[in-house]
């Protein structure tokens, strides 16, 4: 027989391997031929490798031939096997085939490659931890080991392909790739030139369609009502009849929270916003809003809470910024800082401390990190080529230079990065240099700059991830980001600058210098704790006692995964380091990015000035939070998902539940006599609730909040099934039948209420004072549903929780927020503006008047709402313009206007 | 066809005579059989090679390490190609491919009928019902192959009989 191979073929792998087993038992030629050679006659699309029979029949299934092999040899099929193998062939390869296409021919990588096969790697993972087998179909390798490791091997051969939480399939496949068959077929087939070795294969192969992904959503997916057993059930009823008692006791509030011994110690920390801009809504949902969300769901379980965050403030941009307002880089930080607390306070965020990094505390604990770094030799010195302006007498940090861009001869490139080819500049390499102040030619020379010698730390980083990093709860793109850094070797990092902005760097030599943000600015945490509690040492020295919990957007992870732990083990002062890095993707505005200069998306401040309550915002974010790819906010969507999920969902169901108390049962919790029909709908909700609980545990945020709207459809399917407006007016048992289901769905409301809490705070205390909910029963969620309202208690005036978002109001703010580049200020216009002087401002002037004029008159013939409201986001739009213009702060266009 | 119903149909195919209870899993329905002694198992495939031999007809499964490994091979490209598209180019070429492969054969694999040929009908089915006469003439073949196994006693069961023309209208198409 025949096997016909090609360069390049990833089937090559399992069929060489597979090979062996057949040695001695038929004899067998190996042809090599092109990638695109048709071998079988009567397949139109050339498919390799081939196996042409000696009756002349051809194999040109992988897994047929591999299974042919194993068939002469003497091994017989079974029932496993055909399914591991249906299963790689339906399942696994649609998404495998894509995975590597996006590698190795579109050059893709990270969760772009992993994303797709997500699913399916973890299916195996679960399997074998499952069977408690160390191979697929049994104790023994087998076909399906083959098949399966042949298929994976290109791509998991790269450890920073194979996911560390996947414990058993890691252990698998390092198991098989050790053995010499399949070392002697990877070394054929990939040459050690890893997956690029596919190549000449995938190249000429179609692009694969990739498989049915779920979409990022929170969709209800065709939901499999689990079975359950009569024991959960009966769980399930005594947790609920014991109700109130069942609580834990409350944690007394202390000022300043500080750890407990034998306490669960919780420390979570938010990215620290970078001063000088509003936040968009992707930096919201991607540190702050995460974070509260968790920190709230904390302090439910009771575990002893520490939130902090505060605002980023040195470094150039802020210099920056500074010079362009006219005010000192400390005005900028103080101004913009009760922005941010302003924002953060108006989306309810619940820091135990928001804090800034511009402080003597700060200058103390990194210095005294510095100095520790310093005496144990982790500092190196070298010489770095730069541009010094000789008339401002200084060297010219990045920013601080503009040129040519040398790539696209762009006029305005910035010393870091060309805004108009977006390419990454080294400042020397501009032509036409000047310095941004006083616009004379700068000279290059060399200054002297302290270096993070982290080639010399990483032993000590990789022994302390190997011990942090598996099983823990890590974000897949975190631990992806780290692993490609380690992979690519440390190199040592510079950590001053020349600038005067910042922490200063307490060495002879470099008076003149401050520490550099990739240093210093995630000590700010350390900074802003020891603000808060002159004790911050028993949060922060601590690693035993304390879990560290930190968010943040994806660009982050290397400062908080590897620089700063690098500083923190080579200060060997014992610091409590990450446990827990949750990295989020990022947010799209919809079919783009968020652009402040181009007055795309909607920012923070003005999130206020739309009507629509914090909480709906925070619900919103939370539901498309970048979980694991990246999401994007639509209008369209938000009025989709207010109007479906909390509207006629969630906010339909705690009212009609509350409506049936105080109709029927005149505002009284009736008695309730549970049927087993009761009794599995308490087992469900008691399900759904652990499940919520097992999500968070695991800081998946987005997911747990379908639980919650899980358990609301179950409730408001309950109620239909049992129609209590119906038996109300009927018999004795009927009227009891009533009751019954009226007090169940009261308190699933109740349940809701304090699931609801992390989310949407203000919608939450709104229900438990519509309820009237014990305060005990407010703050804590324990794991069981209890219940928590008995017959008798009395309840509050109902109403209703949510308002319906009608199409032409969400119309007018995807206009307002679309980012009409022509009419909206852009910060280069500004600055020509500002210089341009009287008369455009005097231009300007005239506008507004004018457009004002339109806007009243429209007003008072009583035009077309949407008219109006078009009209007046032109005025809106006049007057930031021209307050921009004046160089007056930005006046919110409504509700601050009567000063 | 549903995955469950077509396990049903082979099941009557086979002359197996207490019914098993199948059950769905995720977008693509794949079927999932609870057997008494053991784990469940999952995929069309799977699920019908284990029925084959609760069954005791092995011998639909292939005789030789060869034919075994032929009968597998184009049980997965029913459910890869087969099920795995539904667009009319795609149908059709699958079909020319299948019209060659069949150019000199009775059976899919040797001379025998095997669980492939039942398969890969049921599977077939929806789309050969959709086939012009002139169509029909062009994958000639497989037309042969296809009213051969709906004529082969207990297989078609309800499925509506397809009607081939035995003289040929198009000669000119061939």
């Amino acid at each position: 027989m025949r096997l016909f191979v090609s360069e390049g073929a990833p089937g090559s792998l399992p069929v060489l391997v597979a090979a062996g087993r057949a040695q001695g038992r038929a004899e067998l030629q190996v042809r090599a031929v092109g990638p695109e050679e048709c071998v079988v006659p009567f397949l139109t699309q050339p498919k390799l490798p081939v196996l042409q029979l000696d009756s002349g029949n051809y194999l040109f299934s992988t897994s047929a031939i591999c299974r042919y092999f194993f068939l002469l040899s003497g091994w017989e099929a079974d029932d496993l096997t055909n399914q591991w193998l249906e299963w790689e062939a339906t399942e696994l390869q649609p998404a495998l085939s894509a995975a590597l296409y996006y590698l190795v021919v579109q050059g893709k990588k990270g969760e772009d490659v992993l994303g797709p096969l997500g699913r399916a790697l973890t299916h195996i993972d679960h399997s074998l931890s499952r069977q408690n087998c160390p191979f697929l179909a049994g104790e023994t390798e087998s076909l399906a080991d083959i098949v399966l490791w042949g298929a994976l091997y290109p791509l998991l051969q790269d450890p920073a392909y194979l996911p560390e939480e996947l414990g058993a399939l890691r252990s698998w496949f390092q198991t098989l790739s050790a053995q010499e068959p399949c070392q002697r077929a990877a070394e054929t087939v990939l040459k050690q030139q890893g997956v690029l070795a596919l190549r000449p294969y995938l190249q000429k192969q179609p692009q694969p369609s990739p498989p049915e992904s779920r979409a990022v959503s929170n969709e209800p997916e065709e939901e499999e009502l689990a079975t359950l057993s009569e024991e959960e059930i009966a769980a399930a009823v005594t947790a609920w009849e014991k109700g109130l008692e069942n609580l834990p006791p409350l944690r007394p509030q202390q000022n300043p929270v500080l750890p407990v011994a034998g306490d669960r110690n919780v420390l979570i920390t938010s990215a620290l916003p970078y001063v000088n801009n509003v936040p968009h809504l992707g930096n919201i949902i991607g540190c702050v809003l995460s974070a509260d969300v968790f920190a709230r769901y904390s302090r439910l379980r009771q575990w002893n809470t520490l939130y902090l965050c505060g605002t980023d403030e040195y470094g150039t941009a802020t210099e920056t910024k500074a010079m362009e307002e006219g005010l000192t880089p400390q005005e900028i930080c103080d101004k913009y800082h009760v922005i941010h607390a302003d924002i953060y306070r108006w989306f309810n965020i619940s820091f135990d401390t928001f804090g800034r990094t511009t402080t003597a505390q700060q200058t103390k604990i990194t210095q005294d990190i510095f100095q520790r770094l310093l005496a144990r030799g982790f500092i190196l010195q070298d010489t770095v080529e730069q541009l010094r302006c000789e008339r401002c007498a200084r060297f010219l940090a990045d920013r601080f230079v503009e040129g040519v861009c040398p790539f696209c001869g762009y006029e305005e490139a910035r010393g870091d990065q060309c805004d108009k080819c977006g390419k990454l500049i080294n400042a020397i390499e501009l032509k036409k240099p000047q310095c941004k102040v006083c616009r004379s030619c700068p000279v290059v020379r060399s200054s002297q700059h302290l270096f993070l010698d982290l080639p010399k730390l990483e032993k000590r980083l990789e022994e302390w991830l190997g011990k942090t990093l598996p099983g823990s709860n890590w974000t897949p793109n975190a631990r992806f980001i780290i692993r490609s850094w380690l992979r690519d070797g440390l190199k040592p990092r510079c950590i001053t600058r020349d600038l005067k902005w910042g922490t200063p760097v307490p060495l002879e030599g470099f008076e003149d210098k401050v520490f550099y943000v990739w240093f210093d600015a995630t000590i700010g945490y350390l900074s802003i704790t020891a603000n808060y509690t002159d004790q911050w040492e028993r949060w922060w020295k601590n690693p035993e006692q304390v879990d560290l919990y930190q968010f943040m957007a994806k660009d982050n992870v290397p400062f908080h995964g590897l620089v700063f732990p690098c500083s923190a083990l080579g200060a060997e002062d014992n610091y409590t380091l990450v446990k827990y890095l949750i990295a989020t993707e990022y947010l799209n505005y919809e079919d783009g990015k968020f652009s402040k200069s181009r007055g795309v998306g909607v920012f923070g401040d003005m999130a206020q000035d739309t009507e629509i309550p914090a909480d709906i915002w925070r619900f919103y974010l939370l539901y498309i939070r970048p979980e694991g790819q990246d999401s994007a906010f639509s209008w369209t969507d938000m009025l989709l998902k207010n109007n479906s999920e909390l509207l006629n969902n969630l906010g339909n169901f705690i009212n009609r539940a509350g409506m049936f108390v105080s109709k029927f049962f005149g505002g009284c919790v009736p008695e309730m006599v549970l049927n087993p029909d009761d009794q599995r709908l308490l087992a469900h909700i008691t399900l759904e609730l652990r499940h919520y609980h097992q999500l968070l545990e695991k800081v998946r945020i987005r997911d747990a909040l379908r639980s919650i709207l899980t358990v609301s459809r179950h409730g408001n399917q309950y109620i239909q099934v049992n129609e209590p407006w119906k038996r109300i007016k009927g018999s004795e048992a009927d009227r009891q039948r009533a009751g019954t289901v009226t007090g169940m769905a009261v308190n699933i409301a109740a349940l809701l209420s304090v699931m609801l809490q992390p989310y949407m705070p203000t919608v939450s205390a709104t229900i438990q004072a519509q309820l009237q909910l014990p305060r005990p029963a407010c703050s804590v969620l324990p794991t069981d549903f209890l219940c928590t309202l008995p017959a008798g208690h009395q309840i509050g005036t109902v109403s209703p929780l949510f308002q319906k978002l009608e199409n032409d109001q969400i119309e007018s703010l995807k206009q307002r927020f679309g980012g009409q580049a022509k009419v909206s200020p852009n910060p280069a216009v500004v600055e020509t503006v500002t210089t341009a002087g009287q008369q455009q401002i005097q231009t300007l002037t005239d506008e507004v008047a004018k457009q004002g004029n339109v806007v009243r008159e429209l007003k008072a013939q009583k035009a077309d709402k949407n008219q109006v409201a078009a009209e007046v986001a032109k005025l809106l739009d006049l007057k930031k313009q021209l307050a921009l213009a004046e160089g007056r702060p930005l006046e919110t266009p409504k509700g601050k206007k009567t000063k | 066809m549903a995955a469950a119903a077509e396990l049903k149909l082979l099941e009557k195919s086979l002359g197996l005579s207490k019914g098993n209870k199948y059950s769905a899993q995720g977008e693509r329905q794949i079927p999932v059989l609870q057997t008494n002694n053991g784990p469940s198992l999952t995929g069309l495939t799977t699920i019908a090679t284990h029925l084959v031999k609760q069954a005791n007809k092995e011998h639909l499964l292939g005789s030789t390490a060869e034919e075994k490994a032929m009968v597998q091979q184009w049980l997965e490209y029913r459910v890869t190609r087969v099920d795995g598209h539904s667009n009319k180019e795609n149908t059709h070429a699958l079909l020319k491919d299948l019209n060659s492969y069949l150019e000199d054969k009775v059976y899919l694999t040797g001379y025998n009928l095997t669980l492939a040929d039942i398969l890969l009908y049921y599977g077939l089915h929806r789309f050969i019902v959709d086939l012009t006469v002139q169509e029909k003439e062009k994958y000639l073949n497989v037309s042969r192959w296809f009213c051969h196994i709906q004529h082969y006693p207990g297989i078609r069961q309800h499925l509506s009989s397809v009607v081939f023309i035995k003289n040929r209208l198009y000669s000119s198409s061939h």
